[in-house]
């Protein structure tokens, strides 16, 4: 399933954040972070509540402006290419993003055509396949359980194929099986060279998933970590580091 | 593109205002008790004040249709969906045109209802004029759902939006239902006065479309951050 391009989308080999902070008023949600992810990478933003890690993924959604710093995905940015590079962005949301009055199939059929996609009808169907939920195709999506709706919601955010995927809270009512099956989905996307960005707090079920993990602690980056290990202690670790001691091994990010 | 995301959006509206009902049942109760309510207070022994109900009309619809703004925003907020128009590849004026479409489907729709009654309770003849009548309300709804589509959308997140939205939209909109009452008043009189109907028809023409201009002008930039 590799990103696929529609007329007048854009497509980008990395995505680039380059000391980017974001202010509200007074308060510093997110402040000079800077990273690069190329193609087929996983990279999990992890950090404990009010870290910055949704202000950041609405950010590289285009739905925020940074207060300082740019975005850059490829050669484009968000300010001369707006519409173009939505299409080529996939958001999934605390939120979920999904019309409870409608079906699962009229939710996906609505956001495949929203985004272009050829014959809607037939990417909503397909998609409903993948997420394991053919059978209740036509079922209202107010019905259906948290974690079925996470995995409509999973297939919106995946059905004009982005090549930028950016997750928040990906495993919230998600059982053993379906956390398993994002994990294998997270394989082919990365095959696929889709740019992955998760937060998350579920450092178990995350175990194994991220090809760098980008920590976060009140809107400050406080390390990034290739092919993280042991997350939960390695987690502890880092978040226990005192902030004068940040700052070591940054300038491999920029690399 | 821009016509196909305004139907996309229009039609998901429709759909699920059809399977809900909610805002059709809501706003409908609520304009027929403010009629019901001007009725009893002002028609005494069977005769109801000159010139009344164009007034009570249009009232009735600026009331109904706060209440539909307000509850067809609310439900693009509670799951967030709002963000997910914002974010799809498609030019945001045509979200807002969609959404424009949808609410003022709705409040023509309660006008079929409204319409008649007013007429019978108030022993208006408002439909001496039928098509005039549906221009007169035709451009009126679409003044008033022009500006307080775009309030609602900016409201979304705001915690006092029920508050601020008719503080904000009805100062605003004070030209549009003037020329909407005028304009209906003029189609009240025994000799039609078509002088007088073209003028507050072009008036409310204008207003559309200084309105409906500004509103597309502004709705991208307002509704990014």
């Amino acid at each position: 399933m590799s990103p696929r391009l529609r007329p007048g989308q854009v497509d980008f080999d990395d995505l680039t954040v380059d000391d980017i902070s974001r202010h509200f008023g007074r308060r510093r949600a997110v402040s000079h972070i800077t990273f690069r992810v190329p193609r087929g990478i996983v990279l999990g933003l992890l950090g404990p509540n009010g870290a910055g890690k949704s202000t950041l993924l609405a950010m590289l959604a285009t739905l925020l402006r940074p207060s300082g710093g740019r975005i850059r995905y490829g050669a484009y940015d968000a300010a001369d290419q707006g519409a173009a590079l939505r299409g080529a962005i996939g958001v999934l949301g605390h939120d979920l993003f999904l019309y409870p009055e409608l079906t699962a199939l009229e939710n996906l059929e609505f956001f495949a055509a929203l985004y272009g996609v050829d014959a809607p009808r037939n990417a909503a169907a397909l998609a409903l396949e993948q997420a394991g939920l053919a059978d209740r195709a036509l079922d209202l999506v107010s019905s259906f359980s948290r974690g079925m709706r996470q995995r409509v919601a999973l297939e919106r955010a995946l059905i004009h194929r982005p090549r930028l995927l950016l997750l928040d809270e990906p495993f919230t009512g998600l059982d053993d099986a379906s956390a398993a099956a994002l994990a294998a989905r997270f394989a082919l996307l990365k095959q696929a060279g889709t740019i992955v960005v998760v937060a998350t707090h579920d450092l178990d079920l995350a175990e194994g998933m991220f090809d760098h993990a980008v920590f976060l602690r009140e809107g400050r980056m406080l390390d990034m970590i290739d092919r993280p290990s042991a997350l939960r202690s390695t987690y502890r670790d880092v978040m226990t580091r005192r902030t004068t001691d940040v700052g070591a091994g940054f300038s491999r990010l920029n690399q | 593109m821009f016509a196909r995301v305004v139907w996309l959006v229009l039609r998901k509206d429709l759909t699920v205002e059809v399977r809900s009902l909610e805002i059709a049942y809501t706003t409908l109760f609520f304009a027929v008790s403010c009629v019901l309510v001007f009725a009893f207070a002002l028609v005494r022994e069977g005769r109801a004040p000159e010139d009344g109900a164009a007034g009570i009309l249009w009232i009735a619809i600026a009331f109904a249709g706060t209440l539909a703004l307000g509850r067809a925003f609310e439900r693009e907020r509670q799951s967030e969906t709002l963000r997910a128009l914002l974010l799809a590849p498609a030019a945001r004026p045509a979200i807002y045109v969609g959404k424009l479409l949808g609410i003022v489907s709705l409040l023509l729709a309660c006008e079929v209802v409204l319409v008649p009654l007013v007429a019978l309770l108030f022993q208006a003849p408002l439909f001496a004029q039928p098509v005039w009548l549906a221009i007169v309300l035709l451009a009126g709804t679409i003044g008033f759902a022009a500006v307080g589509t775009l309030f609602a959308a900016m409201l979304v997140r705001a915690r006092t939006r029920d508050v601020l939205l008719p503080v904000l939209l009805y100062p605003i909109t004070v030209p549009v239902i003037i020329a909407g009452v005028r304009a209906t008043s003029t189609l009240l009189q025994p000799e039609l006065d078509l002088a007088g109907i073209r003028f507050w028809l072009a008036l409310l023409g204008c207003f559309d479309v200084v309105f409906v201009t500004l509103a597309l002008w502004t709705f991208e930039p307002l509704m990014t951050d």
